[in-house]
């Protein structure tokens, strides 16, 4: 037994080296004085990360991204809270399929997603803009929100909501003092996931987005050209950092999320 | 008891209905519509609205998307097949020897993933390539004297690129499953003189089947289509459907069999996917 533990730790951490390989040539190429990606390094510069600061295209495509990751991020958490809290409190007919069919974006082919959506835009005659990648990316990113939420209102305990509708509050009071501040930090930790993933989301938005790119749209027309690519290790340093901090005040919410409710019953 | 049961459709209808009409109008609107424009053709910018079944008969016989469409399900197969197989001892090695430190494990292999897909994929073209990290590596080493060209622009890279960029989806799913077996059942079949071997054929791989299915569709379904890493890292031997499909729709200005060939693919993936879910469920029962 032990010997056979012995060569899984081993493999495990081979496996690990794997998993890390591109993620950690990144930042050594982003600090690397050489235009070539390659080694042997030549030095240590910050120059690629000053170049970030005079690409006008760039500031442009983080703007459109910011937009598209903020405003679908929030339909999203809409949509996914609003899915949640009807399937996890009531129990009815056709439930399942509808969840199911809202659920199918996380694994359909993104590409499927992308192409049908253009052929209806094309054929209505609407421009793509920064619009039509917000409304692709709300249906990306509900089905992640539906999951997040649906461990937070899972965690609920139904007889808080029947004590406050025992103690005289309406529907609408017992869910915004009772039900709201206990999911809230669900819903932060949906926002910040939908956030982190329209930012790095490129196929849809690739199909969709028209003359308003969005930062991984930008990112790829940068591989085109040799010259640019330090500049783009750096670029996706400092987004990698971004996604990190962002992840992990997701999971601090998630957790108080957890904590918060379990500690009620306590208080009693 | 009729009564409540009604009161809870109102209610949740009244909440479910807000996505599911988003989704209706965004996502099942959408895919009928590629269906329909499947059947018609376009010459040029003029769309003929006849019905024909012109674009599946070309998809079908014409050599070029027969070659991606079989390229596409190989790459994809291979990828999720190397994909499931590492990341079961890595799941298994988590959940069975993690012991306090599962939490950090699970954490450490999610982290390399939310670098951006896409440079990613383009990180695996400088390890990959004729000066690249892999073959710089080696002329160091002095293993080789010239470097290496069979790494990059072919099908193999494109099947290393996507068995890293999915891996955390097969571990993932095999983790949780594995972690919801009964532990008793193991000390049960070890008292009554089970092998590790046995156990793990007789107990452990059976019970995290689900796990193993789960993440086997959760890959394949979604890589069949991918053309980020093709286009990246295949190369012109390593192109798949998604490429094909994406130049239909642009520079060659025929919507119609872009829309066809999507169909097409939806409907093999999907057949694939079914078969293999029946297969492993028929397979499951003797136990």
């Amino acid at each position: 037994m032990s010997k056979s533990s012995k060569y899984l730790k081993i493999f495990a951490f081979t496996y690990l080296i794997f998993l890390y390989a591109p993620t950690l040539l990144l930042p050594i190429f982003s600090f690397n004085k050489s235009q070539i990606i390659a080694f042997p390094l030549t030095g240590f510069s910050f120059q690629w990360f000053e170049a970030l600061l005079y690409q006008d295209a760039l500031h442009d495509a983080l703007k459109n991204s910011l937009i598209v990751a903020i405003s679908s991020s929030i339909l999203a958490t809409i949509l996914g809270t609003l899915a949640s809290r009807a399937t996890t409190r009531y129990d009815f007919k056709g439930k399942q399929a509808s969840l199911t069919f809202i659920l199918a974006p996380l694994i359909l082919p993104e590409i499927i997603v992308g192409v049908s959506l253009l052929i209806v835009l094309i054929q209505l005659g609407i421009t793509l803009n920064v619009w039509s990648v917000i409304l692709g990316h709300t249906l990306l990113l509900t089905p992640f929100s539906i999951i997040i939420m649906n461990s937070a209102f899972n965690n609920l305990d139904l007889s808080l909501e029947e004590a406050s509708m025992d103690l005289g509050e309406n529907q609408f009071g017992t869910f915004y003092r009772v039900i709201l501040p206990l999911v809230l930090p669900g819903i932060i930790a949906s926002l910040l996931i939908g956030f982190t993933l329209s930012l790095d989301e490129f196929i849809i938005a690739f199909f969709l987005t028209g003359t308003d790119t969005t930062l991984p749209v930008y990112i790829w027309a940068q591989f085109r050209f040799p010259k640019k690519l330090p500049a783009t290790m750096a670029l996706g340093t400092i987004l990698l950092i971004v996604s990190l901090l962002l992840l992990s005040l997701s999971e601090y919410f998630r957790r108080r999320s957890r904590m918060l409710e379990d500690s009620i019953p306590n208080k009693n | 008891m009729k009564f409540t049961f009604n009161n809870d459709t109102k209610k949740g209808w009244r909440l479910l209905s807000i996505p599911f009409i988003f989704s209706l109008l965004l996502l099942a609107a959408p895919l009928t519509m590629m269906f329909l424009l499947s059947f018609w053709t376009q010459d040029y910018l003029t769309l003929d609205k006849t019905f024909t079944f012109k674009n599946y008969i070309e998809a079908a016989t014409q050599p070029v998307y027969k070659l991606l469409f079989t390229r596409s399900l190989i790459i994809s197969l291979t990828a999720t097949f190397f994909t499931v197989l590492l990341a079961f001892p890595m799941a298994y090695f988590i959940s069975f020897h993690g012991g306090e430190r599962k939490a950090l494990w699970l954490f450490l292999i999610t982290i390399p993933f939310w670098t951006s897909y896409l440079i990613r994929m383009f990180l695996w073209k400088v390890i990959l390539g004729y000066n690249g990290v892999l073959n710089s590596f080696l002329i160091w080493l002095e293993m080789i004297t010239e470097p290496l060209t069979f790494l990059l622009y072919n099908a193999n890279a494109v099947v290393l690129a996507l068995t890293h960029g999915w891996a955390p989806f097969a571990i993932l799913p095999i983790f949780v499953s594995l972690e919801k077996i009964d532990r008793s059942l193991l000390e049960a079949s070890t008292d009554l003189g089970d092998s590790a071997i046995d156990q793990f054929f007789r107990i452990i791989l059976p019970l995290s089947a689900p796990g193993v299915i789960g993440a086997a569709l959760i890959i394949f379904i979604p890589t069949v289509g991918d053309y980020i890493t093709p286009k990246l890292v295949g190369g012109t031997d390593g192109l798949m459907i998604a490429n094909m499909i994406q130049v239909q729709f642009s520079k060659a200005n025929n919507a119609p069999l872009a829309a066809a060939l999507s169909v097409s693919s939806l409907m093999i993936v999907s057949f694939i996917s079914i078969v293999f879910v029946l297969f492993n469920r028929k397979y499951l029962r003797r136990y």
